[in-house]
């Protein structure tokens, strides 16, 4: 029995993460277990690590057919999770195995460092086999008692997928079985992990949620809320950057344009600790989603990741839909605000030239040590696309781009973006590839800085290039998402990042005689 | 545009019957498109005279992934202008034909193969064994089930089969039951019997098609009867069911029966004989 004498007569010892294997205890284990991994000579790994380096084994990484080494992406059913999180009061319900949608839950708990409700429907052997009707069906009745949401957003992993399963007759039967009632409110999309990834699942339950809700009785001109202002839709897509949707807010509200935001989650994964903990923050509301038909016009922010949502804008709502490159930095911010003004038939507020004004001079301030700077982008299509341009309009050079999960309309627009620029001429676009085949390029063509998400740290370590961290996941930073990066205050804040990363790297490496104050 | 399947016992003549028919709509000047969901991709030689086309999942294997297709490399035009899709699958004893199904028509969907057209039929194997095979008569898709059965007491027993099947998706998804087919065995009262049976089942029997060699004939030649020999009495026979289909009304849930009940409608028509414990597992020497 422990008592506490016994507990203070040996002292805690916790030890560090970072010493805990430099222990005597483990190096020893360690080399012991090498024995029965049959491993070879440090020299011989050593050996063959560097020549992973090489031009020469850059050339068979590129040849590679059949697989796939840390692709940055990651699977559909995630977004589609991100999608319903936009919605007021909505519980996303993924069907198919538990440790779906645990993955899911931690992966965003990870990158926003906020509890994620997401429901699983469970299914294990028998319902693989059988179907897993019931399971659904049992997954709605728990949850309508539980956890009283006002909408489900229904999506599937890899296992519904295959068994084929009918989500519309299944969420009929669920009616049916009184386990939801006839007229409470659910969107439901197909999902599967196999094909495409979450951009694809974010869009394809963005569009089941907004077709569901845009038939719903909400959905009636006669009861939109009257108001002067003119109504826009803004979506901005597999967005984790919370910080951006509400800076089209404010910008548009500055503008006198009243914004839909459709899909915002920046209530769900940025909620405040005040001593309550709510499961639904906010999100869009769903009157606004049934009637954002009506509105004047629909912003799509992401064009790969949004393509089926734009179908139905384009052919079902037959709404004026206003397609633009995510408006990262100058240029593409000047496109969104001209864009916006044109469409709502309002002018550009004193304050946002103003704050247009103040991101020119910060990127004139800083242009010393970013100028020039060779840089490696990887990431979502959409989000490297927009990047791309910005580092382009600071003067940067972009070598290598990766992007995993890009489309076909990928290479074209990259093109587009890197022609109009003079310093666009060194770079090399590369759709579908992973970060395995960008660590050869890195190795073999060196940058001064990668641009990506947290996933990049391991290239950035082992060819000590440092990583400036934009997109998603990022896991090992706080606070990143809190912040815009659209909009010239997303600029700005993008701006600072990037050149503090330079700048440390500067003062790291610099010999005593030049470790300068004044940078 | 109606979408309609096809559905019934391995070896019935489903493929026939339905390639019959639609060539005779199309003949008649109805824009057609035949969508097969079989993995032997069988559905649409006789109206592209060929022994298999191109499937789906074929090609899609080949260029490594669906979103590599162009429409027009699967979707090809037969005799009186019928677009003939295979969704195909894998070989057998592998891999997933159920979901090559789904694979294949969600593609089709989302290339915009179902325009400018008046009839979309789909063509599938034997019974509904998964998800995937039901594919075709889920939410959006096909709304009416036609059931090609004939006297012999194992297609009746298929055709119950499948009649719950559809009722199991005729609550969520409002697919209905158009009718049965009865294509002849030459069974005794055949008729009679799947009359009896349509009547039991909420439905109609839609058309008797006679057994004819001229089938046969066409079949042979890769072409059906309509084309083949286009006065040949059993073209008018198709002709007769397309027109039927066209103008069918009746369209129910269907009330599918107990094996028992089954067993007594074939006993009721003498097709089989009341039970006799005494001659179960006895061998014909013995009886």
């Amino acid at each position: 029995m422990t008592t506490p004498e016994h507990t203070s007569a040996i002292p805690l010892q916790v030890l560090d993460h970072n010493d805990v294997f430099r222990d005597e205890v483990y190096q020893e284990q360690f080399e012991n277990k090498r024995e029965f991994e049959n491993a070879a000579s440090k020299e011989e790994v050593e050996r063959v690590l560097q020549w992973t380096r090489t031009w020469e084994y850059r050339e068979k990484n590129f040849a590679r057919e059949s697989l796939s080494v840390n692709p940055a992406k990651a699977c559909q059913p995630l977004g589609a999770v991100l999608a319903g999180l936009g919605f007021e009061g909505t519980l996303p319900l993924v069907h198919g195995s538990q440790g779906c949608v645990s993955y899911f839950r931690s992966h965003f708990a990870r990158h926003f460092k906020e509890p994620v409700p997401a429901a699983s429907t469970s299914m294990t052997e028998d319902a693989a086999v059988f179907g897993g009707i019931n399971n659904l069906v049992e997954a709605m009745d728990n949850m309508s008692a539980l956890y009283k949401p006002k909408h489900i957003a229904v999506s599937t992993t890899c296992m519904a997928e295959v068994i084929g399963e009918d989500l519309f007759a299944y969420i009929g039967a669920a009616r049916e079985q009184e386990a939801i009632s006839q007229d409470f409110p659910v969107s439901y999309a197909h999902t599967p992990s196999f094909v495409g990834s979450h951009i694809n699942g974010y869009d394809v339950m963005l569009k089941g949620i907004l077709d569901s809700l845009s038939k719903s009785p909400d959905a009636d001109a006669s009861k939109i809320e009257k108001t002067d202002k003119v109504r826009l839709n803004i979506i901005p897509g597999f967005d984790t950057y919370v910080g951006n949707h509400r800076e089209y807010r404010r910008m548009l509200e500055l503008m006198g344009v009243d914004p839909i935001i459709l899909g915002d989650h920046s209530a769900s994964l940025d909620s405040p600790a005040d001593g309550e903990y709510d499961l639904y923050p906010g999100g869009t509301t769903l009157v606004d989603g049934a009637q954002a038909k009506f509105n004047r016009a629909s912003f799509i922010l992401q064009e790969s990741t949004l393509r089926r949502t734009a179908e139905l804008i384009k052919d079902v709502w037959k709404q004026e839909l206003v397609t633009l490159e995510t408006p990262i930095g100058v240029t593409g911010t000047d496109a969104f605000v001209t864009a916006v003004a044109r469409t709502a038939d309002v002018k550009v507020p004193a304050e946002l030239t103003l704050e247009r004004g103040r991101l020119v001079d910060a990127i004139t301030d800083s242009s010393a040590y970013v100028h020039g700077k060779r840089v490696a982008i990887a990431g979502d299509p959409d989000l490297v696309v927009a990047l791309t341009r910005f580092v382009l309009e600071l003067g940067m050079v972009p070598v290598h781009i990766v992007s995993t999960n890009a489309d076909s309309t990928f290479k074209a627009r990259m093109e587009k973006v890197l022609s109009a620029s003079k310093f666009g001429d060194a770079a090399t676009v590369w759709p579908e590839k992973d970060l395995w085949h960008l660590r050869s390029l890195v190795f073999t063509e060196p940058v001064d800085l990668l641009i990506g998400s947290m996933q990049l740290k391991w290239i950035g370590r082992e060819t000590d290039t440092p990583l400036f961290r934009v997109g998603f996941p990022i896991f090992d930073r706080h606070h990143l998402h809190r912040f815009p990066i659209i909009g010239y205050t997303g600029g700005l804040h993008l701006v600072t990042g990037l050149v503090n990363t330079i700048l440390d790297e500067l003062d790291r490496k610099a010999p005593a005689h030049s470790y300068d104050a004044v940078r | 545009m109606r979408q309609i399947a096809f559905y019934g016992k391995g070896g019935i003549g489903k493929s026939t019957t339905q390639q019959n028919t639609m060539a005779a709509m199309a003949e008649a000047g109805q824009r057609v498109m035949i969508v097969g969901c079989d993995p032997k991709a069988d559905s649409t030689r006789l109206i592209l005279h060929s022994k298999a086309q191109t499937s789906v999942i074929q090609l899609a294997a080949e260029k490594g992934s669906v979103e590599d297709l162009e429409l027009d490399e699967v979707l090809v035009e037969g005799a009186w202008g019928i677009k003939c899709v295979e969704s195909g699958g894998p070989e057998p004893g592998v891999g997933c034909a159920g979901r090559g199904v789904i694979t294949s028509i969600t593609y089709l969907e989302e290339a915009g193969a179902y325009e400018d057209l008046d009839f979309v039929t789909y063509d599938v194997l034997g019974d509904v064994v998964c998800g995937g095979f039901a594919m075709p008569i889920r939410q959006g898709k096909a709304q009416e089930i036609y059931i090609v059965t004939s006297g012999e007491m194992m297609a009746m027993y298929a055709a119950n089969n499948i009649a719950r099947g559809i009722l199991k998706y005729a609550h969520t998804g409002g697919v209905r039951l158009g009718g049965l087919i009865c294509n002849s065995r030459k069974t005794d009262r055949e008729d009679e019997l799947i009359m009896e049976l349509a009547r039991r089942l909420n439905t109609q029997m839609i058309h008797f098609i006679p057994r004819n060699n001229v089938v046969q004939h066409a079949e042979l030649r890769r072409m059906t009867v309509i084309e083949y020999d286009k006065d040949n009495e059993q073209a008018h026979e198709y002709r007769q069911l397309a027109n039927k289909i066209i103008n069918n009304e009746m369209k129910t849930i269907p009330t599918p029966i107990e094996m028992d009940e089954l067993e007594e409608l074939l006993i009721d028509f003498g097709i089989m004989e009341v039970e006799d414990e005494s001659v179960i597992g006895k061998t014909a020497a013995v009886a």
